[in-house]
């Protein structure tokens, strides 16, 4: 087990490498720069300003001390906000997406796993049918045509909540739901297929035969199984959620870290942009990790290799 | 129709008896026509095609003309689904958008297609050391968080079209590779690719001519279901003001600017978001219909 997750972290060494790697060098070949505006700069402030920024350096030397920053733990001063570290600024955004991630996952998981579970148990009745297609509903609606339709409904027409901000607990609601449901409607057709799977096996019939009722049945012996699939989606799940997570807050107007790396790309504000994508990265790895862990663990089938 | 409903359970159907003599084709043909969403959403897709090749040129208005005079006005016989804040009549730069979108779609797909498909056919018919080092970048790219590699690459490098396919077309063969090797890696163990190879063919020969032939099925399969994502990728970035530029527009703009102007004029928004999600509908259940169709298991990696 720990031999695993040792093996696949140094896995990971390389994947984080490619990924700073290629960042940096894109963003630096990019035509222009974090200081080019409408209005000229004069060359003597732009020489000052870029020997300040470690920009008139060679570009390799600039590269192995962004990497001797990292490996401190620093992403290093933002570009277009002075007097801010990239540190800074995630640690003030990265609460707000994360929140809205869990948030969102919540909803995903409260409202896929119930429905794929009642889909499979009651197979080929109006209810499946119900459910399945709410799944495909969810799955053929993007984000962004749901996000303003609930908007539109239930902050314009019925006014129950802002349509836009991040204030109140009430503001959580909509760009929750709206984030949430798409996975809910994967994680709903994967627990039902899971399930039907499962149900088939000889080990339900014998509890059967047993006596156990059928609710104990399913949530007893049959969820553990029937939920596998869903578990090796969470990590995709969270990375989706994550990026999907740029749209959102801009319908929404959410001030969170995908709204933040947007913004970032467009200004060209290297450092943000870099220390994001490797925040970014470094999450989704983790979390793929995680999964695969937790796999394990449900399915003793599955050894590590 | 039991399992017309249900697309994910990759439940076969049960095999046709007494039809002895048709070719796989054939039969897998036959099973479609019976999954009646599937059909229905192939018959709307082809339709929908047909409505954005064609309709612009039957069309009295153009995408790009402009009538202050009529500006915001609701769906009606003149303007079939309104205008907009300039008096673009909206049907006609659905159909346009259409064009964009759909395009996108297929184009890209094309593109991942190639590179998986020969990248994993490589890989799984060369096997031993190449085929896991091959696998192992697969794994690497696999790994890094692409969206926001495709989001970096447009706002850098411009917004133009043919980088919007290449850009998506990079992101989505690995999935395609990695179905094609696990196919191929079956097939060549069997007899009648000993038997080419004891012909003398060429390995490039076996392996276009013997070898793909036979993992058409997961390869259709997986293509179809490639399409929506796509054209969700190329809406999700065009919503973010990274896709085409005005006054050109995909479904993902037309979404966009209507979702900015929905307050007062809610079918700026509804319009493209309907046919948006009809094309995604369409294109999944034709995708889940070909699956149970041609018997393919998981087609998911």
């Amino acid at each position: 087990m720990l031999r695993f997750i040792f093996r696949r972290l140094l896995q990971v060494i390389p994947v984080f490498f490619v990924i700073i790697t290629a960042t940096f060098f894109m963003v630096r070949f990019v035509p222009g720069g974090p200081f080019t505006s409408e209005k000229a700069i004069p060359p003597e402030i732009m020489r000052n300003l870029e020997a300040h920024y470690g920009l008139d350096q060679p570009l390799w030397h600039q590269y192995l001390s962004y990497l001797g920053q990292i490996a401190h733990g620093d992403l290093g001063p933002s570009f277009k906000y002075a007097n801010r570290s990239v540190n800074e600024i995630i640690a003030a955004k990265l609460p707000v997406s994360l929140e809205l991630g869990a948030w969102s996952m919540l909803v995903a998981l409260v409202v896929g796993l119930p429905l794929g579970v009642v889909a499979a148990v009651k197979r080929n009745t109006i209810l499946d049918y119900l459910c399945s297609s709410t799944g495909m509903i969810g799955i053929c609606v993007p984000t962004f045509v749901l996000g303003p339709l609930l908007a539109l409904f239930f902050g314009i027409y019925l006014n129950w909540f802002n349509v836009s901000g991040w204030y109140g607990p009430s503001d959580r609601v909509l760009p929750a739901a709206t984030l949430g449901f798409v996975y809910a409607a994967y994680i709903m057709r994967l627990t039902r297929g899971g399930m039907l799977e499962v149900l088939n096996q000889d080990y339900i019939r014998t509890a059967r035969a047993k006596g156990a009722s059928e609710l104990r049945i399913v949530l007893r012996h049959a969820l553990r199984g029937g939920i596998l699939p869903v578990v090796a989606f969470l990590g995709p799940a969270v990375a989706g959620i994550l990026t999907g997570s740029f749209v959102i807050e801009t319908i929404f107007q959410i001030p969170g870290l995908g709204r933040e790396f947007v913004n970032s790309a467009f200004s060209r504000d290297y450092t943000v942009v870099l220390g994001t994508v490797i925040l970014y990265a470094g999450l989704i790895i983790v979390m793929n990790l995680l999964t695969d862990v937790v796999q394990v663990w449900l399915n003793p089938k599955l050894k590590f290799e | 129709m039991s399992t017309s409903l249900s697309p994910l359970t990759t439940t076969a159907l049960p095999p046709v008896e007494g039809e002895r003599g048709t070719s796989l084709g054939k039969d897998a043909w036959h099973r479609l026509k019976k999954n009646r969403l599937a059909v229905a959403g192939g018959v709307i897709l082809l339709l929908l095609t047909i409505a954005c090749v064609v309709g612009p040129w039957l069309s009295p208005y153009k995408y790009y003309e402009m009538n202050l005079k009529e500006t915001f006005l609701a769906p009606s016989a003149k303007h079939w689904f309104g205008t907009d804040q300039i008096g673009h009549d909206l049907f006609i730069r659905i159909l346009y958008g259409g064009r964009i979108s759909l395009g996108v779609g297929f184009c890209a797909t094309f593109v991942a297609l190639t590179i998986g498909v020969v990248y994993g056919a490589v890989a799984g018919y060369v096997g031993g050391k190449t085929d896991a080092a091959m696998m192992r970048f697969v794994d690497i790219i696999y790994a890094l968080p692409f969206t926001i590699f495709v989001i970096l690459l447009m706002v850098f490098f411009g917004r133009n079209v043919v980088l919007l396919f290449v850009a998506i077309g990079a992101v989505e063969w690995l999935t395609m590779a990695r179905i094609v090797r696990s196919q191929i890696m079956t097939l060549k163990k069997m007899e009648f690719i000993e038997a080419a190879r004891s012909l003398g063919l060429s390995d490039v020969r076996i392996i276009f001519r013997h070898l793909l032939p036979n993992a058409f099925g997961p390869i259709i399969v997986y293509t179809t279901l490639t399409i929506p994502a796509v054209m969700l990728l190329e809406a999700f970035l065009s919503f973010l003001g990274l896709g085409v530029q005005p006054p050109m527009s995909s479904w993902g703009t037309l979404i966009k600017d209507g979702a900015e102007k929905m307050e007062e004029f809610p079918w700026l928004l509804l319009f493209p978001g309907v046919i948006f999600s009809l094309t995604l509908f369409s294109l999944n259940f034709l995708g889940d219909g070909l699956r149970d169709a041609l018997d393919v298991r998981a087609a998911k990696d």
